[in-house]
């Protein structure tokens, strides 16, 4: 037997197997559709869920870019100071980062594309639930238990199978944003924990930190040649008064000697 | 006769389209037995273009059984073979 149809036949099996339960078909029809609201309600959250996890991917993505530009920065910075080790570096963890961006995109996408379907088939049972409301009011009110069950037959047959086939959609987005949400919670421990450095900047990874002393480093050269600059001009008062000649430098100890000695 | 392409809804698909359907289910059936990913995706992917361009959209309000059930686009092999053998998985 062909695959369509065994598969059709697996799904049909299902709705015999509840209609054959009910003593009175009629009240199989007020169970069924608390069963339809549910559903309902379990799409309704599903589409939540992936739209929550979307946005969550949105955030990373975003976060990632913004690490992507700064290392990108401090790549420019690095070499402009002449350090290529560290340029090539920064650029190494870009290219690392802008996998991961790859990545994430293509599981955005993938969310879309499941968000966009189960808001579908969320609409498509609602109608086909109200429809079916409609139905089973008017079985109701003009047949006999016994002339019910050949009425309702094929409307149940159809909404049981559109809950079988919305119930799979539902259960497959939900996998799919669990193994998302795992893979999201990876990201966010290393976007936290410096290996891709906080978004936020709060966290200092090492390049930054090597940057930053590289630019103290040169900070520090500026100051020392103001000081100098500043004792060279003073220098001569300041040993004329100090009287103690420092052993370090011996030229300038003789020089500020001899004045010492004309005085 | 109505078929479901799952996660996509129903179709009207003319009776005389179901030689060539029925042709084309024949290849993914092998790919399913032969455990053959590839071309099942493939064969799939051909059968479900073929319904698509054959049949008409049922409106939404639409109560009826389908004929025919196809898995989606990106149903594995793996999955559709489950939902053969175990007819428990079906929620709903």
């Amino acid at each position: 037997m062909s695959i369509m149809k065994r598969l059709s036949l697996v799904f049909r099996a299902k709705a015999n197997r509840a209609l054959d339960k009910a003593e009175d078909p009629r009240e199989t029809l007020d169970y069924s559709y608390q069963r339809q609201l549910e559903m309902l309600q379990k799409v309704r959250r599903g589409v939540a869920d992936v739209a929550t996890s979307r946005k969550r991917l949105e955030l990373q993505m975003s976060g990632l870019r913004q690490q992507s530009d700064k290392l990108e920065d401090q790549g420019r910075q690095a070499l402009a100071a002449g350090r290529e080790d560290l340029a090539r570096e920064a650029l190494t963890r870009r290219s690392g980062v802008q996998q991961q961006m790859a990545d994430l995109q293509t599981q955005f996408a993938s969310l879309q594309a499941e968000e966009e379907k189960l808001t579908l088939a969320s609409q498509r049972l609602q109608v086909k639930v109200e429809s079916f409301r409609t139905r089973k009011e008017t079985i109701k009110a003009t047949y006999t238990a016994a002339e019910a069950q050949t009425k309702i037959g094929e409307a149940f047959s159809g909404i049981s199978e559109e809950m079988g086939d919305v119930g799979l959609a539902v259960q497959r987005a939900e996998d799919k944003t669990q193994a998302m949400q795992a893979r999201a919670g990876a990201i966010d421990e290393l976007l936290a924990s410096g290996a891709l450095d906080d978004a936020s900047g709060t966290a200092k990874d090492d390049i930054t930190a090597e940057l930053e002393r590289m630019s103290s480093d040169s900070q520090v050269e500026v100051e020392m040649a103001r000081l100098r600059g500043e004792l060279g001009a003073a220098e001569p008062r300041g040993q004329l008064e100090g009287g103690q000649p420092g052993a370090a430098d011996q030229q300038a100890t003789r020089e500020q000697a001899r004045p010492e000695e004309r005085k | 006769m109505i078929v479901r392409i799952l996660g996509e809804g129903q179709l009207d698909v003319a009776e005389g389209s179901l030689d060539e359907l029925n042709t084309l289910d024949a290849e993914v059936q092998q790919a399913i037995e032969g455990r053959e990913e590839e071309r099942f995706a493939a064969a799939l992917t051909v059968l479900l273009e073929r319904v698509r361009a054959l049949g008409k959209q049922l409106p939404d309000d639409a109560l009826v059984p389908s004929d025919f059930v196809l898995p989606g686009p990106d149903a594995s092999l793996d999955e559709v073979r489950e939902l053969l053998s175990d007819e428990g998985l079906i929620p709903g």
